[in-house]
């Protein structure tokens, strides 16, 4: 199933033990956005979605999706309050989460 | 390092407790998820197919991780339980957990694998997680104060345990068309929330003075908020299971399944009607009732009342509150409420302190508060749908010790109330659903409005806020409300008010565009002033919005964002 | 594929679907519920045990007195969260007194089967790698029930009275 968005794109999930957020990376899924792919074309961004939906009978990761992202001084960061969120962790409790160093 | 309580050993309150049914009933379900978790890791069952079964085991995946919600059923709570929690929060997640706007505890870092070994080990301590979240039958809520309050027909308690029982697991209303919340109240002040649930029972005295039941449906917050409509004004005791059976059936029977925001109950009794929704729920009742294998007996309801016994209360003891200085004084104002024995009092921790998350506590805090359970209300502690905690039996010549020990843990604020006293949910800071953040916002107003005198000359003001439409943060019956939304990526804050969850039961009404997180205090702020400014003499808030309506408060609200 | 589940062990299920439009075969035959309104007379005429399936939000009370001339009634699960069919199995047993074969069909799980039987159904149409080990066993996970429903089985209240 196909997300169309506009720009730049990155594809998280979720790990299924631990509920860890993760970003997709080549073939596999890293721990930080820092460290995850940009997707520059629709097609490229259409085809790692595809890749992780064949994927998901493997019982790793749930819910893979994909998000928009933009450069901004020099790095990647999501358009959207909530992937900042998720990419980060509560922002009422900064030592908890990938913030803090902290993974499930 | 918080300094000990005196010690007085874990104290049993009455309160239901287990028989070697309910232990094994529970511990099979946590073999049941065990077996339903291993089927998931090995791909038998499919996230699809398993995603109902782990929410009525209490497991979301939500923003960051795993959130696993435990039943407190009716908020009443131990302090072995309290303990088992805060030992659970500290093992396998972060050190804190959550209280809910429906009387249960959250934890926000939970994973997969370690679920069942937790489910074990609440079961040894008589606590689940069965059906707290799910298309079935939750946590059935009660009054905070409920054997404590003089203004109560009887204890609500026995008669939510009853309805506990009968819908845990119920074959019928497993696979439901929505979530379906019950609450039971027994006071003239609704401390329940009972017309916004999808059905409650208020217990009531008929005019030849036999108690029974008024049952109410269609109440609900969400998206489209309602507020229940009375099915019937009198169900006689023994036919109370009957009668909810039947609201349950015609409900199951007759709902939408076509699209997920038109399948709650108050959307069919809004579509049929109340007339033609009693109708339907008379019909059904007037045969189950005929089966004769759902009448609720008198020594059954005996039975199980005599478990939530009042304690023993001293006689002899000295109904005045001492004097403790002014920092207690002022606690006691907001804090305290009239215990039904003389001597004793009903005390709020309000989990709320100015620049708090509301609703969290500490594994430490939560060890803290158990022991002051034991010392000092016969060990045992509520948990409101405002995210407080209520010590609902203390003398009250412990109240000054009580409150320094709750200063030490930073629970004191002398609130209960006010405006301070803010519901947020958990927001877009851990919540998959969420729109906006709501902690922050409820923190921001709370540190505005930390001044106690000004808020004293504020009064009662509740202030919700949820952080999207399904208004987890009760927002609609806010006095002021607050719905965080997502516009264009950022977030905006809409603003409601004259809300009420009390038997006052209203819904706020919409004010205008929403603001933004920076706006949203200020605005709340100029909201607050025309209140001051216009109330008449003993008008709360909500008095004074009923009285005079929106546009003043909307022009002041807008004001400062248009120029 | 699919083989037939009933009273706990498999068997040869005697009834052949029909299309609305199909012709009938001989034998037992199992028609929606459009087809039986529609050629009613001439289903109950044919010497040989009918059968109905019904969608999820087909209220059995619409076979009106018909209802005991059904041998079997097919109970779908268009999606296994749709739940109605606990309730249409529930009347079918007790305010309709039925006591023909009730039928599970469609998309459900292992996790409902004890549910479907409490309430009345006595057969399921199950997956060809699905075995009466895991039928027993999913009977089997929940020993005690605290509520009645159409099975008949006690309840824990009554077990407590009888201790």
């Amino acid at each position: 199933m196909a997300q169309h968005l506009s720009g730049l794109q990155m594809l998280t999930s979720n790990r299924l033990k631990s509920g860890d957020v993760l970003y997709r990376k080549g073939a596999g899924w890293v721990l930080t956005l820092a460290e995850g792919e940009v997707y520059a074309t629709q097609a490229a961004a259409d085809a790692a979605l595809a890749a992780a939906n064949a994927e998901l009978v493997r019982n790793e990761f749930v819910s893979p999706y994909l998000f928009e992202v933009r450069e901004k001084d020099g790095g990647i960061v999501p358009v959207k309050e909530r992937e900042i969120i998720r990419a980060a962790g509560p922002t009422v409790h900064p030592h908890t989460g990938k913030q803090a160093g902290q993974y499930q | 390092m918080l300094n000990p309580v005196m010690k007085s050993g874990p104290v049993e309150p009455n309160m239901y407790r287990y028989d070697e049914f309910d232990v094994k009933f529970v511990s099979e379900r946590v073999e049941q998820f065990a077996g339903q978790v291993a089927r998931r890791l090995s791909g038998a069952l499919t996230e699809d197919q398993f995603k109902p079964l782990r929410l009525m085991n209490g497991l979301y995946l939500q923003l960051h991780a795993y959130m696993l919600r435990i039943a407190v059923p009716y908020g009443t709570i131990s302090s072995k339980q309290l303990r088992k929690l805060a030992h659970i929060a500290r093992t396998y997640d972060k050190n804190f957990g959550h209280f809910t706007t429906r009387q249960n505890l959250q934890l926000n870092w939970i994973k997969l694998v370690d679920v069942p070994a937790i489910l074990r080990e609440l079961a040894d301590v008589e606590m689940h997680c069965i059906q707290t979240s799910g298309n079935c039958i939750r946590n059935v809520t009660a009054d905070q104060f409920a054997g404590a309050t003089d203004e109560e027909i009887e204890d609500p308690r026995p008669l939510a345990e009853i309805i506990r029982q009968w819908s845990s697991l119920h074959p019928e209303f497993v696979f439901l068309a929505r979530k379906f919340k019950i609450a039971v109240g027994a006071a003239p002040h609704d401390r329940a929330a009972l017309q916004f649930h999808d059905m409650a029972v208020e217990i009531v005295r008929n005019a030849q003075g036999r108690v029974g039941y008024k049952v109410m449906a269609g109440g609900g917050m969400g998206r489209i908020p309602y507020i229940a409509h009375v099915m019937s004004e009198f169900v006689e005791r023994e036919d109370i299971l009957v009668y909810l059976e039947a609201v349950l059936r015609v409900y199951n029977q007759d709902s939408r399944r076509d699209n997920i925001h038109k399948q709650r109950i108050k959307i069919l009794i809004n579509a049929i009607g109340p007339e033609e929704m009693r109708r339907r729920v008379d019909r059904e009742f007037q045969e189950l009732k005929a089966m004769g294998t759902l009448q609720l007996p008198q020594d059954e309801l005996d039975r199980i009342t005599a478990y939530f016994a009042p304690p023993k209360f001293e006689s002899g003891l000295s109904d005045t509150i001492p004097e403790a200085g002014a920092d207690f004084a002022n606690w006691v104002k907001t804090n305290i409420s009239k215990h039904k024995a003389p001597g004793y009092a009903i005390a709020t921790i309000t989990l709320k302190t100015p620049g708090q998350v509301p609703g969290d506590a500490t594994s430490e805090q939560m060890d803290v508060i158990a022991d002051l359970m034991d010392a000092f209300s016969v060990g045992e502690v509520r948990v409101t749908h405002e995210q407080n905690l209520v010590l609902p039996h203390v003398r009250k010549k412990d109240l000054p010790v009580i409150f320094a020990k709750l200063k030490e843990l930073d629970f004191a604020a002398p609130n209960a109330g006010l405006i301070t006293d803010i519901i947020a949910c958990p927001g877009l800071d851990y919540c998959d659903l969420a729109n906006a953040r709501s902690i922050p916002i409820a923190q921001n107003i709370a540190r505005k409005f930390e001044n106690l005198d000004r808020q004293h000359q504020i009064g009662e003001l509740k202030i919700k806020i949820s952080g999207c439409i399904n208004a987890c943060g009760h927002h609609h019956a806010g006095h002021i409300g607050i719905l965080g939304v997502d516009k264009k990526g950022v977030e905006f804050y809409q603003l409601q008010l004259g809300g009420s969850s009390a038997e006052d039961a209203s819904i706020g009404e919409i004010m205008g565009p929403g603001f933004t997180e920076h706006e949203i205090a200020g605005a709340v702020e100029r909201v607050v002033n025309v209140y001051i400014a216009e109330r008449k003499s003993g008008e709360r808030f909500l008095d004074t919005y009923r009285r005079i309506g929106m546009d003043k408060f909307k022009a002041a609200a807008y004001e400062t964002v248009a120029a | 594929m699919s083989k037939l589940l009933k009273s706990g062990a498999f068997a040869a299920d005697p009834f052949t679907a029909a299309a609305d439009d199909a012709a009938l075969a001989e034998g037992p035959v199992l028609v929606s519920l459009a087809r039986f309104q529609k050629e009613r007379e001439g289903l109950l005429a044919r010497n040989t045990a009918l059968g109905v399936r019904l969608q999820s939000h087909e209220n059995p009370e619409s076979l009106g007195a018909d209802v005991h001339h059904f041998a079997l009634i097919a109970l779908e699960f268009p999606k296994f969260r749709d739940g109605r069919a606990f309730s249409w199995a529930r009347m079918l047993r007790t305010r309709l007194g039925y006591k023909g074969e009730i039928r599970a069909v469609g998309d459900f799980l292992y996790d409902q089967m004890n549910y479907q039987h409490r309430v009345g159904f006595d057969a399921w149409e199950v997956p060809d790698n699905f075995t009466v080990e895991q039928f027993a066993r999913a009977l089997t996970e929940m020993t005690d029930v605290y509520q009645p429903a159409a099975d008949g089985k006690k309840t824990i209240r009554e077990l407590r009275a009888n201790r």
